[in-house]
């Protein structure tokens, strides 16, 4: 790859990018969140349309030949194959007619199931990368999807395969079972880039890594040579500084929740006799593969989701019939999954999501009107305190960048001394700058004396933060005894008890 | 009981075969519009459109088979627009197809009224008559239903299996399905998403067409203005009665058919008691039952009203 560049409008994602690949290597890209490594790849299949640069592909002879760029489907004959990080999967077709899908053209008047069964049994085999071919995509947990999505790109005969984040829904062992087979593949030929945000596994799988940072290559490095430290520094271009913790006992409870069930549409989002308790001074991580029953955990504590039995107790006081207004007046401080969705009201101003979670108060308004003076100068001192980068704070609170919004959140949260804190997927799609800020904030609440509830399904995160650590699965909570990767994974994978 | 005497004469299944055929054509053009993820609303007036150009066409001397490849490329003409608005373009389905349905009558009226501009009774043409298959028409019961059709309701029978054939068991159906469910699918993997979609847009409504060809080439033998008269609206219904599959559209546009034929036949039994309004309401408010029991588990393909633009992911 030549030069590569991309501009969004004004906005450059990539600038001249060199970039190359060697015949069964792997090789890692690295980089912060909008470094601009899904839109390298995206170019390279023909998702988009560069606006300068070239790209050369080898044939099996290894002359090199331009490729047209643009099209998927000349990415395709040139040997390369992608795996999204969203998956492009029709859910209404079982696993065989997305495989196939494309690979037989349109005009036939049947279709060769047989023979594409066979071919695919072939790859399972030679890979280890199994999925049910009859099963509809929908119906299929996440994980599997992710082998499917594979196994179609392989179904191509590719001979470079493009990855952008293929463990970031699978368990430990999972990402790893993927990448023994990854690197089996490579032994016969195959080329393979991949991106990740999880150094553990680029630096146990990758042949090389090239570093991006705001659209351009910053460097390059055997991996050989690398450790966490270099690599860090590179994404960086600083060192990103340790939060320190310290050692407090944990006081009272202030989150009981016993034989807690709640009755979601699916599996996905049930949870069956759940007990828990977490107390002051006490960050609580629940780790799990997305879609165990977390939207279901976070949604009663915010008070989203009625339980269906059971009790939940927030700092002492039994409360029946959650909603999140009688949730917010217990002192529960809640940092949503989604933060553009359900945190923010986008088409709202910045300051008016700073208040909007308790605008019945004095503070806020009088007789039924906002003050919007003193909503003004509390946005004002907020957005300082806590960094909050943008337009201003009477800007609608949309034009806010990913990391600004969390910020905004945290402010909102954190301004009003919560006893209990809802973290769900704090640091998720942020950069690593953003999300030191949000562990830190996290560390001082606890510190403050306030419990907190941790999902991630970034097990790493966990690990790093929480006090204590519960696995969920399957709408089920299961304290974790050890804070080994491996006993974690498995019990993420519901193989361990 | 009366009721039961209806149910079991030859005339009232014939006449709801009769009426279900307009409407299999219908309920399978939209289907197979919406299951790539473009609904089209242009079908009220798409299917005056087919009324018109095939009707034309005979009367100006085409034969009649001629007529129905007329009323087909008239509505693929409409199709084609509503086509390039919400596929290309992305522009809101809903309105669109609104306006095709305003745009296609119009022009259906306009140049029925520019060709026959001092005619108080509209001319007749000599439509299809019913197959006469040998011994197979003589059948008891079985003999008239089925057997004295003409060959548009057969076309209509033929166009189910066709229509399933294709969506199932081609690799163009596969890609079909997928582009309604997600079209990044098919993009991936370096097939056309604003391809497959104008495609199955312009073949859905060029089948729409047809089921107006049939009102004016079949069920009557001349063009009036207001002869759709809602068919139209009921495929729309009816596809989502039938959950996307062509099977169950059958059933549906039979099951349409049959209240209908039962509604005309109660009136002259039970007449004196009710209002002919009450029976003419009747299979409405019957398909909008169907509708609310069978559309808890209709299966919408997931990416439809949603447009889908290159390059942007």
């Amino acid at each position: 790859m030549n030069g590569l560049t991309k501009r969004f409008g004004s906005v450059v994602a990539n600038n001249a990018v060199d970039l190359t690949l060697h015949r069964g290597e792997v090789l890692a890209l690295l980089g912060e969140n909008g470094a601009g490594k899904t839109t390298l790849m995206n170019m390279l299949f023909g998702h988009y349309m560069p606006d300068e640069g070239t790209v050369d592909v080898a044939d099996d002879a290894g002359a090199l030949h331009p490729l047209m760029l643009g099209h998927p489907q000349a990415a395709l004959a040139a040997g390369i194959g992608m795996v999204h990080q969203h998956f492009t999967l029709a859910e209404n077709l079982n696993a065989l007619d997305n495989i196939v899908l494309g690979s037989e053209p349109l005009r036939m008047l049947k279709r060769d199931r047989v023979g594409a069964r066979a071919k695919i049994a072939r790859i399972m085999e030679h890979t280890g990368l199994q999925a049910q071919l009859d099963v509809p995509v929908g119906k299929m947990s996440v994980g599997e999807r992710q082998r499917v999505e594979i196994l179609k790109a392989l179904y191509r005969d590719v001979r470079i395969l493009v990855l952008d984040e293929p463990t970031a829904v699978l368990t430990p062992q999972e990402a790893d079972t993927l990448f023994d087979s990854i690197v089996a593949m490579t032994r016969e030929g195959l080329s393979v880039i991949f991106i990740s945000h999880k150094l553990r596994e680029v630096l146990a799988f990758s042949h090389r890594i090239a570093v991006l940072r705001h659209g351009e290559k910053v460097g390059e490095i055997a991996t050989d040579e690398a450790d966490e430290r270099v690599i860090a520094r590179m994404m960086v271009g600083a060192d990103t500084p340790e939060t320190p913790r310290s050692e407090l006992p944990p006081g009272a409870p202030v989150l009981q929740l016993k034989n807690l069930s709640v009755a979601g549409r699916s599996k996905r989002d049930s949870l069956e006799d759940v007990t828990l308790t977490v107390h002051q001074h006490e960050i609580l991580g629940i780790a799990g593969v997305s879609g165990n029953g977390q939207s279901a955990l976070a949604g009663v504590i915010s008070g989203l989701n009625q339980p269906t039995g059971g009790t939940l107790t927030v700092d002492e006081t039994a409360i029946a019939n959650p909603t999140p207004r009688k949730m917010i007046h217990a002192g529960v401080g809640r940092i949503p999954e989604d933060r553009h969705h359900d945190g923010i009201v986008g088409a709202m101003s910045v300051a008016e999501n700073m208040v909007i979670e308790r605008l019945d108060e004095p503070g806020v308004q009088a007789n039924g009107l906002l003050k919007r003076d003193a909503i003004r100068a509390n946005a004002d001192r907020l957005a300082a305190d806590y960094d909050v980068r943008g337009p201003g704070v009477t800007a609608r609170a949309r034009l806010l960048s990913g990391g600004n919004i969390q910020k905004l959140i945290l402010a909102r949260v954190f301004e009003q001394n919560p006893k209990l804190i809802l973290a769900n997927q704090p640091t998720r799609g942020l950069d690593m700058g953003a999300a030191a800020e949000v562990a830190r904030r996290l560390l001082e609440a606890r510190t403050r004396g306030a419990g907190i509830v941790l999902i991630s399904e970034d097990l790493d995160e966990v690990l790093s933060l929480a006090d204590r650590i519960m696995v969920i699965h399957d709408g089920a909570l299961i304290e974790a005894n050890s804070r080994d990767r491996e006993h974690i994974g498995l019990m993420m994978a519901g193989e361990l008890t | 009981m009366d009721i039961l005497q209806i149910l079991l004469s030859e005339s009232f299944w014939a006449a709801s075969l009769r009426i279900a055929t307009p409407l299999i054509f219908g309920v399978l053009g939209a289907l197979l519009c919406e299951k790539t993820g473009v609904l089209n609303l242009g079908i009220e007036g798409i299917f005056a459109a087919g009324a018109m150009a095939g009707w034309m066409a005979v009367w100006l001397g085409a034969g009649l088979w001629g007529g129905v490849l007329v009323a087909a490329l008239a509505g693929a003409f409409f199709g084609l627009i509503h086509a390039i608005l919400t596929v290309p373009l992305g522009l809101s389905q809903h309105v669109s197809g609104l306006g095709v349905t305003m745009f296609a009558t119009s022009v259906s009226y306009f140049t029925y009224r520019t060709a026959l501009p001092n005619v108080s009774s509209p001319p007749r043409i000599e439509p299809f008559q019913p197959l006469d298959v040998p011994l197979l028409s003589d059948l008891p019961f079985l003999g008239p239903v089925l057997f004295q059709q003409t060959a548009l309701t057969w076309l209509a029978i033929l166009m189910v299996g066709l229509v399933w054939y294709v969506l199932n068991r081609t690799p163009l159906g596969v890609a079909l399905q997928a582009v309604g469910d997600n079209p990044d699918s098919v993009d991936a993997q370096g097939l056309s998403v604003y391809g497959l979609r104008i495609g199955a847009v312009v073949a859905g409504s060029a089948l729409m067409a047809l089921g107006g060809a049939f009102l004016t080439m079949s069920a009557f033998d001349a063009f009036f203005f207001g002869m759709v008269n809602g068919r139209g609206w009921v495929c729309i219904a009816l596809v989502i009665f039938a959950s996307w599959k062509p099977g169950k559209a059958l059933l549906g546009a039979l099951l349409f058919g049959a209240f209908d034929a039962l509604q005309v036949r109660l009136q002259t039994e039970v007449g004196a008691l009710l209002p002919g309004q009450v029976f003419l309401m009747a299979p409405y408010i019957l398909s909008i039952i169907a509708l609310v029991v069978a559309a808890r588990k209709a299966d919408y393909p997931r990416a439809l009203l949603t447009p889908w633009f290159k390059g942007q992911r």
